[in-house]
């Protein structure tokens, strides 16, 4: 899923300062399952929105609402619902659903609530990590199904590198060194000759240094 | 500055049960502050971030919490939560540039001990020290 986690307070006051009547708008999809821009969590951001501007001497109206998701076209028209509730949305989507109502809605300024952070997963509860940096090129066939990309500090294709010290990363003794990890894993399947194949240089167009990135699937276009 | 503090206290059903003895009487002989308006609650694990927010919302000056001692709550993890989402609306309140503590968390244990009465002096001493809540402009 997408991670994100809440701007500090002090930035999104200082985002709706000017506004009268808000929207804070919810996203009932991956911010929901990380706890960071679901209804509840929405609900939260809507106090405290108020208690910031109360703190300012200022009043604002909010509404609060939520969107099955906001990165879908057809989600993105039920805001018409809170028509004339409000002067600017304030978004708990990740930074997909800011773009997809600032893309659809040119009449409609929309407020980021949270900071996009990473692709990742739930290791326990109220805890979630980074396991896949999108890059558009997967390697995890080669590499035991652990991405050295989104999960070692300098991205190395062939490593692991010196910094590499029982098993952790130089940058932090709590970061494993996902390198020695490929390498214990590997084995364990008994292919650690994979680790002698030198990986070429690789091509990071596709991991959004050619530009923004574009699927079209003609079997599905209408 | 003198004033007289609203302060909401969310108290466990069990940590609360005798202060609710004789309609509240015996607590209030015992001196427990005028200040303070006692909520009852099923756990004090069930409060959500909104409600203990929404209190601040509503005027309080100040919100604490009572639920069980930590290793010893009815609901078993109840209070631990609790004080999780007191500290969660602590780190909001500073974020706010409000002071973290108008809102407290207290583990106390059930009945009518002098802690409890204690425990609301103290608060209701920290939140006169404090003075009015800065979301009362």
């Amino acid at each position: 899923m997408i991670v994100a986690e809440r701007k500090p307070m002090a930035e999104i006051v200082e985002m709706v300062k000017d506004c009268k009547k808000v929207l804070v708008l919810a996203c009932r999809g991956c911010v929901t399952v990380c706890s960071a821009g679901g209804e509840r969590e929405a609900e939260i951001l809507s106090s405290l929105i108020r208690l910031g501007m109360k703190k300012a001497g200022k009043s604002i109206e909010i509404t609060t609402g939520s969107l099955v998701r906001q990165c879908d076209r057809e989600y993105i028209d039920e805001i018409d619902q809170w028509e004339g509730k409000y002067d600017a949305v304030v978004s708990t989507a990740c930074g997909v659903g800011v773009n997809f109502i600032s893309n659809l809605r040119k009449e409609t300024m929309v407020y980021p609530a949270l900071n996009t952070t990473f692709f990742g997963g739930s290791a326990e509860q109220g805890v979630w990590t980074e396991q896949c940096a999108g890059c558009g090129d997967c390697v995890l066939h080669l590499t035991g199904g652990l991405c050295p990309v989104a999960r070692c500090a300098k991205s190395l294709m062939n490593g692991p590198c010196g910094g590499s010290v029982d098993g952790k990363c130089e940058i932090d003794k709590d970061v494993e060194c996902i390198w020695q990890s490929i390498y214990d894993r590997l084995g364990s399947f008994d292919r650690s000759a994979q680790m002698e194949v030198i990986a070429p240089i690789r091509d990071w167009s596709t991991a959004g240094h050619g530009g923004p990135r574009k699927i079209v699937r003609d079997d599905l276009t209408v | 500055m003198s004033f007289d503090p609203a302060i909401t206290l969310f108290s466990c059903h069990y940590t609360s049960q005798q202060s609710c003895a004789e309609e509240g009487k015996e607590l209030e002989q015992l001196g427990f502050p005028a200040s303070i308006n006692l909520v009852r609650v099923a756990c004090t694990g069930k409060l959500q971030i909104t409600t203990l927010l929404q209190a601040f919302e509503d005027g309080a000056d100040g919100v604490y919490v009572v639920g069980c001692p930590e290793d010893g709550c009815h609901n078993v993890k109840g209070s631990i939560r609790a004080a999780k989402r007191v500290a969660a609306v602590r780190a909001a309140l500073e974020e706010l540039g409000v002071e973290g503590e108008r809102v407290q968390m207290y583990h106390l244990p059930r009945g009518l001990h002098p802690e409890f009465v204690a425990k609301g002096k103290e608060m209701d001493a920290r939140i006169r020290d404090l003075g009015p809540s800065p979301f009362q402009n």
